[in-house]
């Protein structure tokens, strides 16, 4: 069973663009919509060098890394090939306008990914 | 895995021809349909598909078989192809639509793909059936070849082209005592003019082979086995032989087509989706086929075709194929040649030539109308890459002429310590400097990845991938390693991977339909992708904004981060902040409220910058706007594609040398020019005096005083190629130096390529082209000026006018990851 938290409303977040949320600790977790208005969550950081990956250019269902254009995958986290590594997946429930993502999830994923 | 029921309703595509051109198609195929067709390949020889390139240097015992291998037998499984290897298709019946090998094998097709290859031509001399002859084309031969050079003594080599003198020098390598026949006067003459083919004779005959040039053969010469003695030439003379190798040319395989009544005329004749003319189900790729009346023999067209064969195979009807331009290199170890065009001069053309002969040395340009149109190099081959690609986009080098035989990387590269012989450097050498990849790690990337192209190798080792300085050495190495760089050779580059269209036909585009969105650009021009990628929508929202100023608007979620934060994103995810200061002015005052910003922020860096202005690093995201109004200076855009600096010199307020009020113009210029957006960065400077102290010389736009007005300089690079800027003209006043480097920059704003600096455009469209716009032509240069003024009029600044600027305030703020919204919501 899921324990959903409410996080933002759909609008909170730009069309091809992104929202950071915060945690008690870890890494921030990046929300993307997409042009169709789906909602994918990747923890805030590129496999690749640790950049923001909440700050890249989204485009289909991709980010591509503000800092070296790794271009990671929003459904699996994973970059795109021939790079090898793969950024941790949250999951995301939208209900009514309303943008969820999972508490334990939140405490747990993630965070030992944490760049120092 | 595989799923029956799909299985059953796939369509069949049968490839005949086992080889590199066939089987790349497949991939190509695989690669954007897996699970359209069933797939069956049929082989005549008995190995998996491998790479015929790299038989010569197996020749020469350096790679084995197994190294070339390119798809093992489990690459087939795991794709579920059908294989038929040893089994030759030798009928087509194209009312049934089956094909049939010599071993009875029989396949039903909805398509079939030819690729059949070539033949060594075997020249219809007397005792070419004799033991001891052989051609040189696939593995069997390549055996043979090794296999006779363990007991026998002398080699005569019937061909001095590309693929006779691979074989000499295999043979040499092997022991073999190795005599090359050849026809014409000097060796590859379809690749090299007479000097260049000498030298390349020279150092073979230092490796011991021998020549005999200008010689025909006329017969074979039995010993009393039916094995050849010797060859005969035209006037009687021979010389002894134990094996003949025939390497006098190839002929495309087209006998089953023909048997099959398909059109063949110096090969099968195809359209530009490569399908047959005479039947649209069969296509024919690679050697066998004849794309508007030339078979191509290289390898780079040959993987072009494949790809779009598989587009139209794939019913994306999406990619054409016009035709390749093709260069050469010959692949015997210790030997750099390149040749490109039409490299024989003479006639109208002019030849500029370098020669060292005792340095082994050579190289020929040759022009025709200002514009390159061939090249031949030995021995020093690294601007190979750069002279095709200049012949390829035919453009004017009148400007560049002086400088031309030196090369590109000869013109201040940095970053791989001025190498130009990839063969001569150490495996742990740094190839690319920007990416810090070595030449072992680029080498050991092609081998076990089985990369071909430039691109595979940048995208797999990022060597080159980021200022391309390196890109000759690159392909050296793919020359020596992959046996030849097969980058498709198109005469225009598509933007990126959503679309074919190049830069400059989607800027034509935007003005002739008066496009102001993305989306009508994406919808009128068929991209392939619903919205673009990260390289293509940054290019298409500036070419919008700077062709409709006032009318398109901008989008923020198609820019960079920097655009879109208007602060420079740093490695660990914090920012910088650079404010303008006008001419590299600034108070006390303004000191002031910097020095309060750091510490009320507790910013780690304050940096003097190279542009005369202060950086602050290693500001949070959160803090950037408070951070702009406590310092409460206009944003120095330091973070965008726009204006950055006017750097300026004393000047004659205060300097002894001064003849003009520098740091004045500058700041004119600066108040003038500032929230500019352009292709790249543009970076201005102005020197009170030609002692140049604000180092003019290196800037996109540089001014110098001097006594009796200003000199202007333009295209000036301080970066990975420092290009000195070059002089466009002299005026009276600082009102005249507004005018025209406000126009130039206007003409670059409206012409450049998004990501292509000043330096690269003036060499794309030619100083002339510039001098002629600014200088020539007053009433266009005023135009060009009152267009700036327009697009810049009213312009926010977007560290104040959020809302003007659209700046979405909401990234600044993170999101709680816990229980708050729980009662709002």
């Amino acid at each position: 069973m899921n324990d959903w938290i409410a996080v933002c409303q759909l609008k909170d977040i730009p069309t091809l663009g992104a929202r950071r949320v915060q945690r008690e600790q870890g890494p921030e977790v990046a929300l993307f919509r997409t042009e169709e208005d789906e909602v994918f969550a990747l923890v805030d950081r590129c496999p690749h060098k640790g950049g923001p990956l909440s700050q890249g250019i989204v485009f289909g269902r991709q980010v591509a890394c503000p800092l070296h254009n790794w271009v990671i995958s929003l459904e699996s986290g994973l970059a795109r090939a021939p790079d090898e590594g793969c950024a941790a997946r949250f999951a995301v429930k939208v209900d009514g306008g309303i943008v969820m993502l999972d508490a334990q999830e939140l405490r747990t994923l993630g965070i030992e990914r944490a760049v120092a | 895995m595989k799923n029956d029921a799909h299985e059953l309703a796939r369509p069949r595509l049968v490839v005949v021809g086992n080889g590199m051109a066939g089987v790349r198609a497949v991939e190509e195929l695989l690669a954007i349909a897996p699970q359209m067709y069933d797939i069956t390949i049929f082989g005549a020889e008995p190995h998996p598909n491998y790479n015929r390139i790299l038989l010569s240097p197996v020749l020469a015992g350096e790679q084995t078989l197994e190294q070339i291998i390119l798809n093992p037998l489990s690459w087939y499984a795991q794709q579920g192809i059908t294989l038929h290897k040893g089994s030759k298709v030798v009928q087509i019946d194209r009312a049934k639509r089956t094909v049939r090998a010599d071993d009875g094998t029989e396949a039903a097709y909805d398509r079939l793909l030819l690729a059949t290859g070539s033949s060594p031509l075997i020249l219809p001399v007397p005792g070419k059936e004799l033991k001891g002859v052989i051609a040189y084309r696939d593995i069997a031969d390549t055996e043979a070849m090794i296999e006779a050079a363990s007991r026998l003594r002398r080699a005569v080599v019937i061909g001095g082209g590309l693929l006779g003198l691979e074989a000499a020098n295999g043979l040499k390598q092997r022991g073999m005592d190795v005599s090359v026949v050849h026809i014409m006067p000097w060796l590859m003459e379809r690749q090299l003019d007479q000097a260049a083919g000498r030298l390349l004779q020279e150092s073979l005959e230092r490796r011991g082979i021998r020549f005999l040039l200008g010689a025909q053969t006329q017969a074979l010469v039995p010993d009393g086995d039916g094995r050849v003695a010797a060859v005969q030439f035209q006037g009687g003379s021979t010389i002894a032989a134990d094996l003949v190798v025939m390497a006098a040319g190839i002929r495309p395989n087209t006998e089953l087509a023909e048997k099959a009544g398909l059109l063949v005329n110096r090969g099968i004749v195809v359209n530009d989706t490569l399908q047959t003319v005479t039947d649209p189900r069969i296509y024919a790729v690679g050697e066998c086929a004849a794309h508007r009346g030339i078979a191509y023999g290289l390898v780079a067209p040959l993987f072009e075709q494949g790809k779009v064969c598989a587009t139209h195979l794939a019913h994306f009807g999406i990619g054409r194929y016009g035709g390749s331009a093709t260069s050469t290199k010959l692949k015997v170890t210790g030997i750099d040649l390149f040749s490109a065009g039409t490299f024989m001069g003479g006639g109208d053309s002019e030849d500029i030539v370098m020669s060292d002969p005792y340095g082994g040395v050579y190289k020929k340009l040759v022009l025709k109308d200002d514009k390159l149109i061939g090249a031949c190099l030995y021995g020093d081959t690294v601007d190979g890459s750069w002279y095709f690609k200049l012949i390829r986009e035919g453009r004017n080098v009148a400007d560049i002429r002086d400088k031309l035989m030196f090369g590109e990387s000869n013109i201040g590269d940095v970053g791989h310590e001025g190498h130009n012989r990839a063969a001569a450097m150490a495996d742990a050498a740094e190839v690319c400097g920007c990416n810090g990849v070595s030449k072992g790690a680029i080498c050991r990337a092609i081998k076990d990845k089985g990369l071909f192209t430039l691109d595979d190798v940048r995208k797999h080792t990022k060597a080159s991938a980021s200022c391309g300085s390196c890109t000759g050495l690159v392909e050296q190495l793919l020359m020596f390693t992959a046996g030849g760089d097969y980058s498709a050779a198109p005469t225009r580059k598509a933007m990126c991977g959503c679309t074919d269209h190049s830069h400059q036909e989607v800027r034509d585009a935007i003005r002739t339909h008066h496009w102001l969105a993305i989306a009508e650009v994406h919808a009128g021009m068929n991209w392939r992708s619903s919205n673009g990628c990260s390289s293509c929508r940054p290019a298409i929202n500036y070419y919008l904004l700077s062709t409709w100023p006032k009318e398109a608007q901008d989008d923020p979620q198609s820019r960079f981060v920097n655009e879109r934060s208007h602060a420079n994103i740093q490695k660990d995810g914090s920012y910088s902040v650079v404010p303008r200061m006008w001419g590299g002015e600034t108070t006390a005052d303004e000191l002031r409220r910097i020095a309060n910003a750091v510490d009320k922020f507790k910013i780690p860096t304050v940096k003097v910058t190279g542009g005369q202005r202060i950086d602050l690093l290693g500001v949070k995201k959160e803090d950037l706007p408070a951070v702009w109004s406590e310092i409460g200076m206009p944003s120095g855009h330091a973070y965008a594609k726009a204006l950055r600096t006017v750097k300026t010199c004393v000047g004659s307020q205060w300097c002894r040398f001064g003849t003009q009020d520098s740091t004045q113009m500058g700041k004119d210029l600066e108040r003038a020019l500032w929230r500019m957006y352009a292709p790249h960065k543009v970076k201005l400077a102005v020197s009170g005096c030609p002692r140049n102290c604000a180092e003019a010389g290196i800037k996109d736009v540089g001014v110098i005083g001097v006594d009796s007005g200003w000199e202007i300089y333009v295209a000036g690079n301080g970066g990975i190629k420092t290009e000195v800027a070059q002089f466009l003209v002299k005026v009276k006043t600082p009102e005249e130096v507004l005018e025209c480097s406000g126009a130039f920059l206007q003409l670059y704003r409206e012409e450049g390529w998004y990501l292509e600096r000043t330096v690269h455009y003036v060499s794309r469209v030619g100083l002339d082209h510039v001098k002629h716009k600014i200088v020539d032509e007053p009433a266009g240069r005023k135009a060009l000026w009152e267009r700036l003024q327009f697009s810049l009029d009213g312009e926010p600044d977007p560290w104040f006018e959020f809302e003007k600027a659209r700046l979405d305030l909401r990234q600044f703020q993170a999101l709680a990851g816990h229980r708050i919204l729980e009662a709002a919501t």
